[in-house]
């Protein structure tokens, strides 16, 4: 890997965990776990249209470790790998088969990160009915994954400029 | 956006209102509820009945008032269980992360006294 490239991934992972931490801060909307919108996100689909997959992953998973080192514990470290393993998965694919806008595709991301999550709490519970409010979940993954769409879909267009050269 | 997006977004968003119509549509008053730590049950109490227990060795104080289960008080930080506030329809359900533990509602059938879960 070159210098620059470790670099600006390391910027990257700096950047999503600020605003991890920022969304922390924000008083839950609703009772339930995992409704929110998902800041750090905006790093990582910014990072799947500009750099690549691989350095999506690598960012997204050193995220989750360092911000539940720092801020969470291990049931918040079990709950985000759950729901950014499979969000990332289906968001790689979706974007490969090159049939889709980046919206659709974060909204997917979104949908998924708290499908991940709910099976993450039915095993830790060992209890289904905890899916009870996988629906309700779902619209809160579905306005998540519309507000990062279009807002990552800015930044992407905006950042079209630069000259990231980390090849 | 193509066509193809709309497709895809329209299908999910239909299944998720469809299942949200079907949970408020089938919506039944419940008649107990179950406690279950790390999955096995470890009390039922009758939303008939008022009353206050303490749940899991005391993490967990749960209250039974107007046919209504809720929890008043939690030892983990983010007392996001007691927010979850009032449940009495069946299925419902509040979850304890930390502790591992859930409440769920659920309505005894037609001519059964207490079913098996």
């Amino acid at each position: 890997m070159k210098a620059k490239k470790i670099a600006f991934l390391g910027l990257a992972i700096a950047l999503a965990m600020i605003l991890s931490f920022v969304e922390s801060q924000i008083p839950p909307l609703a009772a339930l776990p995992g409704i929110k919108v998902g800041l750090p996100n905006l790093v990582m689909v910014f990072l799947l249209y500009r750099v690549g997959w691989k350095e999506t992953v690598i960012v997204s998973i050193i995220r989750i470790f360092l911000t539940s080192l720092l801020f969470g514990n291990m049931q918040t470290l079990t709950f985000s790998i759950a729901g950014a393993v499979l969000s990332l998965a289906g968001m790689i694919l979706l974007k490969k088969s090159g049939w889709f806008s980046g919206i659709t595709v974060s909204i997917v991301g979104g949908l998924l990160h708290n499908i991940g999550q709910i099976v993450a709490a039915c095993l830790w519970t060992q209890t289904a009915q905890v899916a009870y409010y996988l629906p309700f979940l779902l619209v809160s993954g579905t306005v998540a994954g519309t507000v990062i769409g279009i807002a990552s879909g800015i930044i992407v267009k905006r950042s079209e400029k630069w000259r990231l050269d980390l090849k | 956006m193509k066509k193809r997006d709309f497709i895809l977004i329209g299908t999910i968003v239909a299944v998720i209102a469809i299942a949200i119509a079907v949970l408020s549509l089938t919506k039944k008053d419940g008649d107990y509820v179950i406690v279950r730590v790390n999955g096995n049950e470890v009390a039922r109490y009758s939303l008939s009945q008022d009353g206050e227990y303490s749940l899991n060795g005391g993490t967990n104080i749960l209250r039974i008032e107007n046919g209504a289960a809720y929890l008043v008080s939690a030892n983990c930080p983010d007392h996001l269980c007691v927010k979850q506030g009032k449940i009495d329809q069946n299925g419902e359900t509040i979850t304890c992360l930390p502790n591992r533990l859930t409440v769920t509602v659920f309505s005894a059938e037609e001519g059964e006294v207490e079913l098996v879960s």
